[in-house]
């Protein structure tokens, strides 16, 4: 069957070869218009005057929009409808688009858009999270608190307390297709959009809103994104209205793409966080109770801030169980760029936060930080549960857990895998061997150290908002049995499409070469979700499947009526459909289905079951299950510089009964290595005055080829989801990103090989070289 | 007279209109509609634009968005669309690529595939080093390296072989002599903009056309000047392109000294004294990616005078001699002379940097550099370490910084705390207060100021353990 095949991605034969037609690459009418937006130089003013005079006398501008030219002013917000396209009177970040130029090229549209003569009047500016926590500069009306338990007093009846702070960085999304859009203007009003987005619905909402259009007016299509990772599920909507506006405008297609530096300056990225924690333990290091006090910077609007905090507050257990939990979150509103969604969604930030209070605990209690995890686990469930029972040690507490297992927002944990799967990773990663090598490398080298660090991840898969989790498909076989597959989620390398394909060709069992991926449109399949929270394949995967379904028994019905036998006789299997003894082609049963007059074309749909959720209590069944995973990482430190480097690392990763292993063994090496960066490498910087420094691939360094682990194990555990997803199989698009907070903690076991022990390298991210150094000087009490 | 010729994906390919600071990568997106190559940055720091540039003696990597089209006369250049076989069979580098799964979004993968069919060609593995130019966000990279380690065994497309020798058949027209111009109509030409920018066929060539247009812009590699043209959107005005400048190319030894060409570049540099200078060789391989120091010169990165470019610290240290030219007058000084203050060299109108002498020994030169990632970084502080010692004495010391001051400096204080010293640990702890004597560095986007001035010391300490023979490289340990 074609699904669990380690089949290439489909479209990488065009990839290698450079016909992948990206937004750019698609061949434009003749007369096309080319964007780009003039950008705000201030983080916070007033906008006295704006004058772009200069601008429209500017070689090859054929119009300059501003924004008295448009009333009403077309939103762009995701949500809150607070992203107007152009600043209206007041600026509210450097970087926000102020005014529209269409020209003749793209050079032409970018010179332009330089030469208007802004004058300002600067208002007081909210930069940072302390700024904005002085200000109470917030979305929402205060902190969202959620508890459970009684975490105060625990932690007060515990035999230790421990607090500390960590600063937590944010993330360029850096997908090396930046942003773009084009608008082809059609008869009647109506306009096709082409947009390099994860959400096309919104796509085309938002353009046809801004255009005073029903929906239906609108169509968006999108073959493919070089990249997405949560930076093109809003933040693209500005470059469509704005070709959308510009072509009703001219009559012209009209297209645009930022620059990179554009791009950076632009567009949103992943919230940087500060997270205070307070935490009771017992000598063993058992957590009684935790107060978490998260503050997120969410940037001038809200876009996605407040389900991405939300998100933050349900990872805050990450896999352990801690009955008394009260977890404080702050969305702040700064005058940066707007934060928006980033590959786990906020589940990072929590998920570091409870990892770094295992580690502190850890250090706090002299034990080895695996088994403080694994005194804290939350119990393993279920009789299949990869044959691994849980250490020995308690018992007693163990079953005492069984009974009342539940997360900090009230969900049963009910699939839980880590202990068997950390067992198994310490022993095929030799964990207990290598962390003795480490120490012993570290008491004969002066100068370089090294650290290892296991942590695991557990992350909850399904969109909190619930309705969200739903998905359509088109399927049509054609006469000659080839297949047409269309559905709702987007394509942007995560191999969504080959495995959804998989999935189709299973369904009709033929060989997978007969089924035709296309291009996403709303035209196809409507009223879709974003490609996002990890559920392409989960959700999109189920509908094709209805629809393969649907299909497949109209020909069984058709065959078993004609052979006098029951439709469940049919089989359907390598490209043959047997039945009674008789043993047809694929394409012959089609063949004749048609001339009998039998629909092959079929929609599908699907809601996620069993999900329910009170975020106003936060309490309830947000995920459908949980994804799992854990990753041991060894690095090396140069204590008079704080250079750093990953060394090895060895992964075990739950992605259910799989699809497709080598796609998802792809998802997990890069999930890891852009989450070690987002904790290493990678650091923005803002100037005084609000501008992001870092806006360019020269001065953002994502991690380059000889960044990644040089030993880089990475194994599938190989257990079906307890839930009824597509064949079984568990969602992989975001979780193993979280697998690199283990290089983050082996770079502060390195730290704290350099002190006595007596205090914790407390490290932040990113643990830059200048991070690490800070850090060893403080462990060395210097 | 202005004709540009070369190869594009085996066809000829013949320009005389194309203005002088159109890039590669345009003119192949915009006005050939080859989009297999991809715009990432813009500015020579993703890849997605490398395409492979060839001409009799080699395949190079270079990326397009900082190619200006005079600079690839005479070459073959063949882009993603054109790797396969004229037949449709793949590059062993395609095949691979595809079968051990290396793309996912694909943005990043035709430059990817671009750079290694380059490395493939040259017969290179080092896979780390040949790809620290090709960014990719999807895959961790994993995938990409098993794809270079299957294809690395086979052959070279005897597609590719036949290339090169339609390039050594293909006619370059004689690049005009400079008698042919009439250098004030030339300068008139200049004036309106509207040059087609001028190809110096040797240095007397240049220091003619220099000396009678100093305020032209010389373009050797592009790297750096490039980026004047894509991201500051700047108008060069004239220009001259020394490409053809073959007698600025040179790496010899003569007695205790090796001469260098200023248009030698970075990679030839590199590979001249892996043997030489060691130390040297290693930060001239983490100066940048290989599509960076293919095309990037060593004149170009002392002339452009930049305080944190990675040459002139080593350079100083070495105790490097920089030539000068204008018209038919040469000068000498030494190189650390040349930084006058940020922004300013000792450089006259029309005069150009012709090559500059290094000793040929120097067994004491340790070069290091800090950034926040390894390989195509610019550095927060590099240093070059110098120190000869008679009799367990400092005799001599050269010090030098970059990222530390406005421009790259020498550590004048510190070296006077070392020479006559014992050589022992306490001689460089008792140094080290003698570095915020010598630097008040800045705060920016790399790092802080207190950073800086700690490791520059620290980097001294480095020294002494390196030479002692501690493992001081976390580049060097070994999982």
């Amino acid at each position: 069957m074609s699904v669990t095949q380690p089949l290439p991605h489909d479209a990488a034969p065009l990839h290698v070869t450079g016909q992948a037609r990206y937004i750019d690459d698609i061949p434009t009418p003749k007369g096309t218009l080319h964007l780009a937006f003039g950008l705000s130089g201030r983080a916070h003013a007033k906008v006295l005057a704006l004058d772009l005079a200069p601008v429209r006398a500017a070689p090859g501008v054929v119009a300059v929009i501003g924004p008295d030219d448009l009333d009403p002013m077309p939103d762009c917000a995701p949500a809150a409808h607070d992203e107007p396209l152009l600043a209206l009177g007041e600026v509210h970040y450097a970087g926000q688009p102020m005014f529209l130029v269409v020209a003749e090229s793209h050079l032409a549209a970018r010179r332009a858009a330089r030469l208007a003569c802004v004058t300002y009047e600067d208002l007081p500016t909210i930069l940072t999270i302390d700024d904005a926590m002085t200000a109470g500069s917030r979305f929402e009306g205060g902190p969202v608190i959620w508890q459970n338990g009684d975490a105060e007093a625990a932690i007060a009846a515990a035999p230790q307390r421990l607090d500390g702070v960590i600063e937590i960085g944010g993330q360029e999304h850096f997908y090396l297709e930046g942003q773009a859009a084009l608008a082809l203007p059609q008869e009647a009003g109506d306009m096709v959009v082409h947009s390099s987005t994860q959400h096309p619905t919104e796509v085309q909402h938002k353009v046809a809103e801004a255009l005073g259009l029903p929906m239906n007016a609108v169509r968006v299509e999108v073959r493919r994104m070089g990249g997405g990772f949560g930076g093109k599920e809003s933040q693209g909507n500005a470059l469509a209205v704005a070709c959308a506006l510009a072509a009703r405008a001219t009559g012209r297609p009209c297209k645009m793409r930022y620059d990179r530096d554009d791009d950076m300056i632009v567009t949103g990225k992943r919230h940087a966080f500060r997270i205070a924690y307070h935490v009771g333990h017992d000598a063993e290091g058992r957590i009684q109770g935790v107060e978490f006090v998260q503050m997120a910077q969410c940037g001038w609007s809200q876009d996605l801030s407040l389900p991405v905090c939300d998100r933050a507050m349900l990872h805050a257990d990450n896999a352990y169980l801690i009955a008394n939990m009260r977890i404080e979150s702050h969305r702040l509103r700064t005058n940066t760029q707007s934060a928006t969604a980033f590959r786990g969604f906020g589940g990072p930030q929590g998920m570091l936060g409870i990892e770094r209070v295992l580690d502190h605990v850890a250090h706090a209690v002299g034990r080895d930080p695996l088994e403080v995890r694994r005194a804290n686990f939350y119990a393993e469930t279920g009789a299949e549960a990869g044959g691994c029972l849980p250490p020995a040690s308690a018992p007693e507490s163990i079953s005492a857990r069984m009974k009342e297992q539940v997360t900090p927002y009230r969900m049963p944990v009910e699939d839980f895998i880590l202990h068997g799967l950390t067992a198994r990773l310490e022993e095929s990663a030799d964990y207990r061997a290598r962390q003795a090598a480490v120490a012993g490398w570290n008491a004969t080298n002066a100068v370089l150290k090294k650290g290892i660090a296991l942590t695991p991840v557990k992350f909850g898969i399904s969109f909190t908002l619930t309705w969200l989790n739903q998905a359509g498909a088109l399927v049509h076989v054609y006469q000659d049995g080839s297949v047409h597959l269309n559905h709702g989620g987007t394509e942007m390398g995560q191999g969504l499409f080959q495995k959804v394909a998989q999935v189709a060709a299973a369904g009709f069992g033929i060989d997978v070469a007969r089924v035709k991926i296309t291009a996403t449109d709303t035209g196809k399949v409507p009223n879709t979700s974003a490609t996002a929270a990890s559920s392409g394949s989960d959700l999109n995967g189920m509908a094709v499947k209805a629809a393969c379904d649907t299909i497949r028994g109209r020909l069984a019905e058709f065959l078993a009526e004609r052979h006098q036998m029951r439709p469940e006789d049919v089989v359907f299997a390598a490209g043959r459909v047997a039945v009674g003894g008789a043993d047809y082609a694929f394409e012959e049963v089609i063949a004749m289905a048609y001339q009998a007059r039998i629909s092959l074309s079929a929609t599908g749909f699907y809601a996620t079951p069993k999900v329910t959720w009170d975020r106003a209590r936060g309490e309830g069944r947000p995920f459908f299950y949980f994804a799992y995973g854990a990753a041991v990482t060894e690095v090396v430190i140069d204590t008079l510089t704080g250079e750093n480097r990953i060394l090895r690392c060895d992964i075990l990763h739950d992605a259910g009964a799989s699809l497709n292993p080598a796609i998802d063994i792809g998802q997990i090496e890069g999930g890891y290595v852009q989450g070690a960066g987002w904790l290493t490498t990678e650091e923005l910087v803002w100037d005084a005055a609000g501008r992001l420094g870092t806006h360019a691939p020269s001065t953002y360094k994502i991690p380059a080829c000889s960044d990644r682990p040089r030993v880089f194990n990475v194994a599938l555990w190989d257990e079906a989801n307890r839930e009824e997803t597509i064949y079984r199989s568990k969602a992989v698009g975001e979780p193993p990103l979280m697998l690199g907070i283990s290089a983050f903690l082996a770079l502060s076991d390195a730290v704290a090989s350099c002190g006595d022990g007596a205090i914790y390298p407390a490290l932040d991210a990113p643990a830059t070289p200048e991070r690490v150094l800070a850090a060893i000087d403080r462990v060395r009490g210097v | 007279m202005t004709e540009i010729r070369f190869l594009l994906n085996g066809t000829p390919v013949s320009l005389t209109d194309a203005p002088p600071t159109h890039t590669l990568l345009d003119w192949l997106r915009e006005d050939r509609a080859l989009t297999g190559t991809k715009e990432g940055c813009n500015e020579g720091d993703c890849g997605a634009c490398t395409v492979m540039v060839s001409d009799a003696a080699d395949h190079r990597a270079l990326n397009a968005c900082l190619l200006f089209l005079p600079q690839l006369h005479g070459k073959s250049i063949r882009t993603v669309e054109g790797l396969a076989a004229p037949d449709g069979t793949l590059h062993p580098v395609q095949q691979a690529m595809i079968a051990h799964h290396g793309s996912q979004c694909g943005f990043c993968t035709p430059g990817v595939t671009m750079a290694l069919a380059c490395a493939h060609a040259r017969g290179r593995t080092d896979h780390d080093d040949v790809l620290a130019g090709n960014l990719c966000r999807c895959t961790g990279y994993a995938p990409i390296i098993r794809a270079a380690e299957a294809a690395a065994a086979t052959p070279l497309p005897a597609w590719l072989d036949a290339d090169q020798q339609a390039l050594s058949s293909f006619i370059v027209p004689e690049i005009r002599p400079e008698a042919a111009i009439d250098a004030p109509s030339v300068r008139a030409t200049l004036a309106t903009g509207d040059t087609p920018g001028y190809r110096p066929a040797n240095s007397d060539d240049l220091a003619d056309w220099y000396a009678a247009n100093p305020g032209a812009t010389l373009i050797a590699g592009a790297t750096d000047v490039g980026l004047w043209v894509t991201k500051q959107l700047r108008d060069l005005g004239p220009v001259a392109f020394l490409a053809g400048v073959g007698d600025l190319r040179h790496v010899e030894t003569r007695g205790k000294v090796i001469g260098i060409g200023a248009c030698v570049t970075i990679e030839a540099l590199r590979r001249a004294l892996t043997g030489v200078h060691p130390s040297f060789a290693e930060l001239l391989r983490r100066f940048a990616s290989v599509q960076v120091r293919e095309a990037a010169t060593i004149g170009g990165n002392i002339a452009n005078g930049s305080p944190i470019g990675d040459g002139p610290p080593a350079l100083i240290a070495l105790g490097t001699t920089l030539h000068l030219r204008q018209g038919d007058e040469m000068r000498s000084l030494p190189l650390e002379d040349f930084f006058l203050d940020y922004g300013r060299q000792d450089r006259r109108p029309g005069e150009f940097i012709a090559a500059v002498t290094i000793p040929a020994e120097a067994p004491g030169l340790r070069c290091y550099k800090l950034s926040k990632r390894f390989d195509q970084d610019i550095s927060a502080v590099c240093g070059g370490f110098n120190l000869t010692l008679t009799d367990g004495r400092i005799a001599e010391a050269r010090i030098a910084f970059g990222g530390m001051a406005g421009v790259p400096k020498r550590a004048a204080a510190v070296e006077a705390a070392l020479i006559g010293q014992p050589w022992q640990e306490a001689t460089i702890r008792a140094a080290l207060p003698a570095f915020a004597e010598d630097f008040t560095p800045l705060s920016d986007m790399r790092a802080s100021a207190s950073y800086r001035l700690t490791t520059a010391g620290n980097m001294l300490l480095r020294y002494w353990h390196d030479l002692a023979g501690t493992p001081v490289q976390v580049l060097e340990v070994q999982p």
